[in-house]
């Protein structure tokens, strides 16, 4: 195994594009654990970690722009306000030493449907920053998942960035793993209300062969939120809205059975999920939010 | 949040500065806290070679052919050994039936069974050079379960037994059967107004102990071997390598190194003999490191089990009768599985007043994982089972559970379905009153201000599932029995030697035992035994190694008490030597010498009044006192392999727990809020230590209540989950406040009154979780760990 040691980011973009099966690794949480269980052996490893700049972020008017090797820990203490579903997200990443090593570029280059960043993303709405010695394009997040640990980018190709929405309304992140902390999701919710443009935006994992967005559910609830004039009254939603919500998003599952759980637990679960995350994103909407998630 | 919780009734104290009953700290807590503790996976040797195993890929197989060319020519690799080079007509080892292959020979039992061995200059080498071995396997149907083992046609996984339960088990695929029959259960049945039964299950937990299995073994210059490795027996160990080897014991020379851990995990042998093969083979040290999935291979499990019971009881609460069958599932090995057979069905009656039973208990040869040993040893399964039925029989009676528990608890006098008497304490009834007697946490405890939620303290956790919606109390108690030491008959000695002398004008003790410590606090107690009885403040723990005699094996909560009783034994064989040289120099300078009762305290021998006669330094001079003694506790008999009659045990030990959980009742999650428990001791050695124990003991309990298991597909007999990805251990977070309550009834039969700690408050604290997840959910749970599935019925 080779191990390429890119001193800048176009060093990285040369390496990659000469060497187009290098595994990049950062912080390592993810490519590690597969090399010791042998369960991969790269030709090369394409290691970022001189690349400074991965690790640093933007808040601009609309986006963030996430470096692809954020830690999870700088997530969680710096981006609360404009990124909460990440943010939340983040804190149910294994152990905090994983939180300080590992970043969303990972989860989204290893593309496991058990990533704890993607239904962050897919609620909020982001794009991913690719880039190749042929140029730079961003990937919507909802074209980036294309099958189990599988995703858009070419094999030339790095991931840079991410741009994720700033958050225009309360946002939430829920996952049930069968252990209190530092556990894999069995499956995950997340929801981000819109309030600037009156819609509501979900995201799944661990319930379907890639993360996914339950687009019925979003545009049940979208339309039922207009219908009833509840952003503007911010009135509490009717149970029967939420219920149907909850139906339609484990609707959108495709679950499997495996070690970690039944499928029909996950669809359950991911609906149970639905109506609470809606309903603590709604009370924070009309300005009541009530949960903390503790120190990390 | 967190762990808390001090002794609050230790009573019994010493004379002498870090003598037994003071909580002196363990020599190596700071080291392994701080990642400086070597352990044996650190072990170094200059011109060291790694070994590494090739492990079955199925579960039941004919070996048609071996290749090993391809890796034999592998550049770095020095050796290459299968079943074909094994240098000693001597093939097979085990703890009590040689029936386990160094390296398999025809045929593979079991998923990742050892089948060929590497030497290489580099472990990445030698795993590499392992990958080319290629093996042609012709697979068999797998025995899985009891039906499967005892079906007419079914394979024998062990064909032509000729060992010593082979006579006597209905089926060659049971490796043992104990029955127990004492009244007449049928008869008794007939006065109980309530009979409830049930059928349990309980799943493969693993002991995941964190220092994986690991050793080094260097080939000596007499043709023997130098092995240095982390074992709980190392005598144990000894008696089954040297044949194996085709060596005399006295050439294989064995030393502790860094033990992370044990629980019964480590009482079978894993890579010791490999080693030695490969060292001696080469000429080299060999190094083998078993990586996290290869320990999940390379230890036995704690027994899974399939449990039916029926008990019976009066309107006015008292027990009439119980039935039982216990099915332990003793996977493709016989390991502990006899002794665990002996075990769960002597404990099976619990800690209870039954004087009409009918009990049965036996081991599978099956397919699975090979299980053995682990911490409770086939009382926990029994345990779970059985205070099942005593919720339910309360509930049936209307009683409160704890209430009905004290009514049928056993004390001391109480005769066992054994025909054995309870001759020492047997607090059951006061320890249910002590944990229920504890103040509750409060409601919403996840409530922090501003009516916000902690998710720490929810279920789920910092996955935020839930604020409190679906979120219901529940509470659930329980008790245990566990026997301390080991039984049926087994002689169950231990050595110690201890070596008093006088160094840089000091007097100072040396323990010398090959007492494995495995995180039990051995160390700790054997300092201060030796500073109580020499009145020493300076004690030598001499390394563990076979250069001294056997301590037996660091299990069944009796090292304290055996091996400790040995450090006592010869500490009192070595002043009653120290008080005759006394005698002789000085008898003449003072009357007490020849009447008083002499002690050691501080240096000096005292009269029993505290005069001081001589100071030991003048009385040792340049001399030393070093004596080597075995110690045994009382002697056991065997159960009578028909009627299960015999005085099979030493000593009893008694935990009881209540559990208090929050259960996202819509998301089958749960989170254990609190487990009290309150233990009897007989006397507390390192209350630290003892405290430690109790909460360890503890949390393991809890992790096969709600995530341990080891998940074995039926079809393929493969384990799924070997990574500690998938068999998930409680996390910090997991672990609830464990208030411990210490009891001090003194056995009159065991060193300073002292009762085995290490294992009664694993068997409890399952069943009470459980009971607090029914108390809260209302259903029935026959099977532990329970799931998320169980609990929301998806």
């Amino acid at each position: 195994m080779d191990f390429l040691r890119p001193a800048s980011w176009e060093e990285a973009l040369a390496a990659k594009a000469e060497h187009p099966t290098a595994v990049p690794i950062a912080g390592g949480t993810d490519v590690m654990v597969e090399i010791n269980f042998d369960h991969r052996r790269p030709e090369y490893l394409l290691d970022l970690n001189r690349i400074g700049e991965l690790s640093e972020w933007e808040v601009g008017q609309e986006n963030v722009r996430l470096g692809a090797s954020v830690p999870y820990s700088r997530i969680m203490e710096h981006l609360r306000t404009e990124l909460p579903g990440l943010a939340l997200a983040s804190h149910t990443v294994a152990s905090p030493q994983i939180r300080n090593r590992g970043g969303v570029g990972g989860n989204l280059g290893t593309a496991s449907p058990a990533g704890d960043a993607h239904p962050a993303l897919l609620a909020a709405g982001a794009e991913v920053e690719a880039e190749s010695v042929r140029g730079t394009r961003m990937i919507p997040i909802d074209a980036f998942y294309t099958g189990v640990k599988r995703n858009a980018l070419a094999p030339d190709e790095l991931i840079r960035a991410v741009h994720i929405k700033k958050a225009d309304g309360p946002q939430q992140f829920s996952k049930v793993g069968t252990r209190n902390a530092m556990v894999i999701a069995v499956c995950a919710f997340g929801l981000a209300l819109h309030p600037g443009t009156r819609t509501v935006r979900t995201g799944i994992g661990s319930a379907a062969p890639t993360p996914v967005r339950a687009r019925e559910a979003e545009e049940f609830l979208s339309a039922a939120l207009e219908e009833g004039g509840f952003w503007d009254s911010r009135a509490i939603i009717t149970p029967s809205v939420a219920k149907q919500f909850a139906a339609l998003a484990a609707g959108a599952c495709n679950p499997i059975d495996d070690v970690r759980g039944t499928a029909s637990y996950r669809r359950h679960a991911v609906g149970i999920m639905a109506r609470r995350t809606l309903g603590w994103t709604w009370e924070s909407y009309r300005g009541n939010g009530r949960s903390t998630e503790g120190a990390a | 949040m967190g762990v808390t919780g001090n002794p609050t009734s230790i009573n019994q104290g010493t004379r002498t500065k870090g003598g037994i009953g003071e909580s002196t700290l363990r020599p190596d807590g700071i080291l392994k806290v701080t990642g400086e503790f070597a352990y044996s996976s650190d072990m170094w040797h200059e011109d060291m070679l790694w070994g590494h195993t090739l492990r079955s890929t199925v579960a039941h197989a004919e070996i048609v052919s071996i290749d090993t060319s391809e890796a034999l020519a592998t550049s770095g690799v020095y050796a290459v050994l299968t079943y074909d080079d094994l240098p000693s007509t001597v093939k097979n080892y085990g703890l009590e039936i040689q029936d386990t292959p160094v390296l398999a020979h025809g045929k593979v039992r079991h998923h990742g069974e050892p089948v060929a061995l590497v030497a290489a200059d580099h472990p990445e080498t030698a795993r590499r050079a392992a990958a080319k071995i290629r093996i042609d396997y012709r697979e068999l149907p797998v025995i899985t379960d009891e039906a499967s083992a005892t079906a007419p046609d079914a394979i024998l996984v062990h064909e032509g037994r000729d060992d010593h339960h082979a006579g006597h088990v209905p089926h060659p695929n049971i490796v043992h059967r104990q029955p127990i029959v004492r009244g007449d259960a049928d008869a008794a049945a007939a006065r109980a107004d309530v009979v409830v039964s049930g059928e349990y299950v309980f799943g493969m937990q693993d002991q995941a102990f964190l220092g994986p299995e690991s050793g080094l073994a260097v080939p000596a210059e007499d043709g023997g071997v130098d092995l240095y490795v982390a074992t709980q027996w190392l005598h144990s160990d000894l008696r089954q390598i040297a044949p194996v080897l085709g060596l005399p014991e006295d050439k294989v020379r064995m030393t502790l190194s860094g033990v992370g851990g044990a629980f019964g995990g480590r009482e079978d042998l894993s890579m010791q003999i490999h080693a030695c093969l490969l060292a001696l083979r080469t000429g080299k040290p060999v190094k083998i490191v078993y990586n996290r999935f290869e320990s999940f291979f390379g230890h036995v499990h704690r027994h899974p089990a399939k449990l039916w019971y029926e008990h019976g009881a009066t309107r006015d609460g008292k027990l009439t009768h119980m039935k039982c069958r216990i099915v332990l599932d003793g996977g493709a090995y016989a390991s502990a599985s006899p002794a665990v057979v002996g075990n769960a069905s002597s404990l099976s009656v619990g800690p209870y007043v039954i004087d009409d039973v009918d009990i049965e208990a036996v081991a599978l040869y099956t397919n699975n994982p090979p299980c053995g040993a682990m911490r409770g040893f086939g009382a926990v399964q029994a345990c779970f089972a059985y205070e099942a039925q005593m919720d339910r029989l309360a509930a049936e009676l209307g009683m409160d559970p704890v209430e009905f528990r004290q009514l049928n608890a056993m004390e001391q006098g109480t005769l066992l379905p054994t025909g054995q008497v309870v001759d020492s304490p047997a607090p059951v009834a006061e320890l249910l009153r002590r944990v229920k007697a504890r103040p509750l946490p409060p409601e919403r405890q996840w409530e922090v201000a501003g009516e916000q939620a902690d998710v720490r303290a929810l279920p789920g956790g910092l996955s935020n599932t839930t604020h409190g919606e679906g979120v219901v109390r529940g509470i659930g108690y329980a008790v245990g029995l566990k026997n301390v030491g080991f039984s049926e008959g087994f002689d169950d000695y231990s050595t110690a030697r201890v070596r008093m002398e006088v160094i840089a004008g000091e007097p100072v003790a040396t323990v010398h035992t090959a007492m494995a410590e495995v995180g039990q606090g051995g160390v700790t107690v054997h300092a201060q035994i030796a500073r109580t009885e020499l009145g020493v403040a300076q004690v030598t723990i001499h390394p563990a190694d076979t250069r001294v005699g056997s301590a037996g094996s660091t299990s069944a909560s009796r090292q304290t008490y055996v091996t400790g009783g040995a450090v006592k034994h010869s500490c009192e064989a070595v002043r009653e030597k120290v008080l005759e040289m006394g005698r002789r120099k000085f008898g003449t300078y003072h009357p007490a010498w020849a009447t008083a009762e002499l002690l050691l305290e501080g240096g000096k021998v005292v009269t029993d009044g505290g005069e001081v006669l001589a100071d030991l330094v003048d009385v040792l001079e340049d001399e030393a006192v070093d004596i080597e003694l075995e110690w045994r506790h009382r002697p056991t008999e065997a159960f009578d392999l028909r009627t299960g009659q015999g005085n099979g045990h030493v000593q009893y030990s008694f935990a009881a727990h209540r559990a208090v959980v929050e259960v996202d009742t819509e998301l089958g999650l749960v989170k254990v809020i609190e487990l009290a428990c309150a233990q009897d001791v007989g006397k507390a050695l390192n209350p630290l230590s003892v405290v430690g124990q109790i909460q360890g003991g503890t949390i393991q309990g809890m992790g096969i209540a709600v995530m341990e298991e080891i998940v074995v597909d039926p079809r393929t007999a493969k384990v799924r989950n070997p990574s500690f990805t998938d068999y998930l251990l409680p996390t910090i977070l997991d672990t609830p406040t464990i208030p411990v309550d210490v009891l001090e009834l003194a056995d009159e039969h065991a060193p300073y009154g002292l009762r085995g700690v290490g294992e009664a408050p694993t068997l409890s604290s399952t069943p009470a979780v459980l009971a607090a997840i029914r108390n809260a959910t209302g259903l029935e749970l026959n099977r532990t760990p329970v799931r998320p599935e169980h609990l929301t019925g998806t």
